[in-house]
């Protein structure tokens, strides 16, 4: 049997952003790999790079401010290498993005046709009839009632729900074979959010895309990713297909986040709190463990000099041996 | 009995339009609503955008006006009277305070966070410089901040931090109640973790109230000990937490339940299964907890105080009744 091609294989990727003179990685030598008919999330509080990888991959960057390097092989190019133009052609055609809030991705002076119909007429040579059809198509794809109706309305007199699956429709339009989703239903409730992530997996199963979901919503996670890839200040530092991570967590920050949501406690009892705060992009340790001056209590022997993200089981990557060490703050190893 | 009573309250606002731009009809932000607070405990009101649950706290504390209905404060109606310069109403100026969203937006730039602190001191003590200086050093502490904070400036906090100063200010006139209007929605998990433990922290100590409003489910059962949920301005299920989590009756409570994400992802077929279960039943039985107006129907007693908004004479009326053995 053939192995099965990666559909997007992300290399040492770096993304800095200038202060001045000098540049300060948000994206510190990210690895990654996207297979066909996946679901692999993203996940990590504000500030830890991952919105910034999801805008690196479709090369939405000011090259005068930012500075990319390492691989993102798609269809054995590099996107990194590829100018203003043919980047274009990707963009919305072979990547298709969502982005988190609806009414600032949508033009308000447009109607939801022209917005949906634009992204088909630059990809594709489809006369008007075909257009009109394939937007019908979507709409219903995408759930949205009274698709006739709608199509004609403006983004102001749509529903924050109905806004998103507009944005949906949008990123689906040429059939992408990746789509990346920048914290889909953050903005949304509940109900809604739920709708927004089903219609998503049942996209996926229909089209066989790959997806880049980025939320910071472990509930999303467990509920959408197949895999999942945990950072923390411009690192990978777990990652692991979704049943084990919740299972059996083992890098030291997964494990702390996953202590730190909000659930019903003893009396007397608290929720998890992480030492300190993550540190600004300027003042990011550039050595060591970048976590460790979140947990203080673990003696300095446990830590690595340059830790490396170690396949410890099949598909189970931690970063560091940090997590050999690590128990909480008070709690006995 | 409780401090603070809010009786049938309705905000309703006017729809303008027609030629000679006459009132043609309402919004019902808040349409109808009961809420006695006691001291010490804490009240989740969870709904989704546009339920009504800001705009009654909002009330509560003079941001809006009531348009109907009564806040009785101590047994003294006080509706619309927040704000007011009357001494009269000093207490309940006091007595009530709040906590915003957005923590950056809810303090003044321009002011060192000393002085955005010493404002309510400022209204209701007197006390002098020195005073206030330890006071304010003293709040700080509460919440895990170092004194000199006191001489920065907002931007010069994360956002946990600020919504940490957030909690103290609101502390600082030694209120009775705080109204928490989504007070960690903006922050991550492990800042949130940080705000939520001290504000149990602080209403230990002070003995407070909180009227938490929110639309995440998990911080309302992690914080409250009664739950209020709103749809469509008025509340359709009310009564302690773990009724309301473990046995909710009203079909939109259970909708809301059904669609919390779970962080278990071994379940996520049957989680999809039920939610859609749900989502069949709550279309096939609006009528029946909704009038021809899409109005929720009047909170009726359920079980002890678990009260849930059903027809009159409905099925899940006559059983509660039955098994209560009386009217």
């Amino acid at each position: 049997m053939a192995v099965e091609r990666n559909l997007l294989e992300i290399n040492n990727l770096k993304t800095g952003f200038r202060f001045g003179e000098e540049y300060h990685n948000a994206v510190d030598g990210v690895s990654l790999t996207l297979k066909k008919n996946e679901i692999l999330a993203i996940v990590g509080e504000s500030g830890c790079g991952k919105s910034t990888l999801a805008t690196s991959i479709m090369g939405l960057h000011d090259p005068k401010n930012t500075q990319v390097s390492g691989e993102i092989i798609y269809k054995d190019l590099n996107l990194i290498d590829l100018n203003e133009k043919l980047y274009n052609r990707i963009r919305g055609n072979d990547i298709g993005m969502i982005f988190q809030d609806p009414l600032g991705s949508l033009n308000p002076l447009m109607t939801i046709y022209r917005q949906i119909a634009e992204a088909l007429v630059y990809h594709s040579d489809m006369n008007e009839k075909q257009i009109k059809e394939r937007v019908l198509e979507l709409l219903n794809q995408v759930g949205i009632p009274r698709p006739e109706q709608i199509m004609k309305a403006y983004p102001h007199e749509l529903s924050g729900g109905m806004r998103q699956r507009v944005v949906i429709a949008i990123a689906l339009a040429n059939k992408p074979p990746i789509i990346i989703a920048d914290e889909p239903t953050t903005a949304l409730d509940v109900t809604i959010q739920a709708q927004i992530l089903d219609l998503m997996i049942d996209i996926q199963d229909e089209t066989g895309s790959g997806i880049i979901l980025i939320t910071h919503d472990l509930g999303v996670v467990a509920e959408t990713a197949d895999r999942v890839a945990v950072m923390y200040a411009g690192q990978i530092v777990e990652e692991a297909p979704v049943d084990v991570l919740f299972r059996d967590p083992k890098h030291p920050y997964t494990r702390s986040l996953l202590n730190s949501i909000p659930h019903e406690l003893e009396e007397g009892e608290e929720l998890h709190v992480i030492h300190g705060t993550v540190p600004s992009l300027q003042k990011l340790p550039r050595k060591g463990d970048r976590f460790r001056p979140r947990i203080p209590w673990i003696p300095d022997e446990a830590f690595d000099e340059n830790p490396e993200l170690t396949e410890i089981a099949p598909n189970h990557k931690v970063r560091g041996n940090s997590w050999k060490h690590f128990h909480f703050e008070g709690e006995e190893k | 009995m409780g401090f603070l009573e809010v009786q049938e309250l309705k905000v309703h606002y006017p729809i303008r339009g027609g030629i000679l731009n006459t009132v043609q009809d309402y919004v019902r932000a808040v349409d109808g609503v009961n809420l006695t607070i006691e001291s010490g405990k804490t009240y989740g009101l969870v709904g989704e955008s546009g339920s009504g649950k800001t705009t009654i706290g909002k009330t509560i504390i003079g941001l809006e006006k009531a348009s109907a209905g009564r806040i009785l404060y101590e047994g003294e109606n006080v509706t619309n009277k927040a704000r007011s310069r009357n001494k009269k109403y000093e207490n309940y100026n006091k007595d009530v305070q709040m906590i915003f969203q957005d923590s950056t937006s809810s303090m003044n730039p321009k002011k060192r966070i000393i002085d955005v602190m010493a404002e309510p001191m400022r209204n209701y003590f007197d006390y002098t410089p020195a005073e206030i200086k330890r006071r304010v050093a003293e709040l700080l502490d509460i919440v895990g901040m170092n004194a000199e904070a006191m001489y920065k400036y907002p931007h010069e906090f994360s956002g946990g931090q600020r919504q940490r100063i957030g909690v103290a200010r609101a502390v600082a006139s030694d209120p009775k109640l705080i109204i928490a209007d989504e007070p960690t929605s903006a922050l991550d998990l492990s800042v949130q973790a940080q705000v939520l433990n001290f504000m149990r922290r602080i209403q230990k100590e002070y003995g407070l109230s909180y009227l938490f409003i929110s639309h995440d489910l998990g911080v309302v059962q992690h914080m409250s000990d009664d739950i209020a949920i709103m749809h469509r301005g008025r509340f359709v299920e009310k009564g302690p937490k773990k009724e309301i989590y473990n046995n909710p009756q009203h079909i939109y409570t259970k909708r809301l339940l059904s669609a919390i994400p779970d962080m278990d992802p071994t379940t996520r077929e049957s989680n999809k299964i039920e939610r859609q279960r749900v989502e069949a039943e709550y279309d096939a039985q609006e009528a029946e907890y909704y009038d021809q107006n899409g109005r929720v129907y009047d909170l009726l007693p359920y079980k002890d105080d678990h009260f849930v908004a059903t027809k009159p004479n409905s099925s899940l009326q006559n059983e509660s009744i039955n098994t209560k053995g009386e009217v």
